[in-house]
């Protein structure tokens, strides 16, 4: 399940429900990325509907065929997200521990910086558009 | 006629979202040089790093030719997570 949504979601419950009812299932990693309280004032998050979830959509199959995954769920905020709110989760299921590890990174790794979303931050200094640090685009370089 | 759209950055620089031209620039690479042209700023941003363009939502390359009614968005570089 690939999807945007505008306003806070609850990640626990979310995992719950991705933990459910699975029977080959061995393994579920799961990563939430907040928005950090520091200073600031929050982020925005623009996507291109229907482009961004295909986009995602698609690398999520690919996850899943390269990790044997059982199943991949992506929730992403756009719009507004307060500090301290849920921006993303990732949830992977496979049948053991080390493919859910590894496509939960690989996923990340990919929308911190190949998935069509444009993160702005709003600082006491005024707000700046986010780009992929050196660090980020190295990280993504590695599943290549 | 041909639907421009800006994300992010880009729409902050031009100080628009979307615009309509008609008739169409024939090719990508004809359509990036009238936005160029008209905006210096938008030109600067849209030669920075890691900008890329869809065509009716299929990443496209310079020589990409636009249909009658196309769709084709700007997008800097991208961070989501």
């Amino acid at each position: 399940m690939i999807r945007l949504v505008d306003r806070p979601f609850e990640p626990g419950a979310m995992l719950s429900d991705f933990c459910a009812r699975r029977a080959e299932t061995g393994a579920v990693a799961s990563f939430v990325g907040i928005a950090r309280r520091g200073d600031g004032g929050g982020l925005e998050l623009e996507a291109y509907p229907g482009f961004t979830e295909a986009t995602i959509g698609a690398f999520a199959d690919a996850a899943k065929e390269r990790f044997n995954l059982h199943d991949v769920t992506v929730i992403h905020r756009i719009g507004r997200v307060a500090p301290g709110e849920a921006i993303v989760l990732v949830l992977t299921a496979s049948a053991h521990r080390r493919e859910a590890f590894e496509a939960c990174d690989y996923l990340m790794d990919y929308l911190k910086s190949r998935a069509p979303l444009w993160k702005k931050e709003h600082g006491p200094d005024g707000a700046r558009w986010v780009e992929p640090s050196a660090r980020d685009l190295g990280d993504v370089a590695r599943w290549d | 006629m041909v639907k421009v759209l800006l994300f992010g950055k880009l729409r902050d620089v031009a100080g628009w979202r979307e615009r309509l031209y008609d008739p169409p620039p024939a090719t990508l690479c004809e359509l990036r040089a009238m936005l160029c042209a008209d905006d210096p700023a938008l030109a600067a941003a849209l030669g920075a790093r890691g900008v890329q363009a869809a065509v009716d939502r299929v990443l496209a390359r310079g020589d990409a030719e636009l249909g009658a009614n196309c769709e084709v968005a700007f997008m800097p570089a991208m961070s989501g997570g």
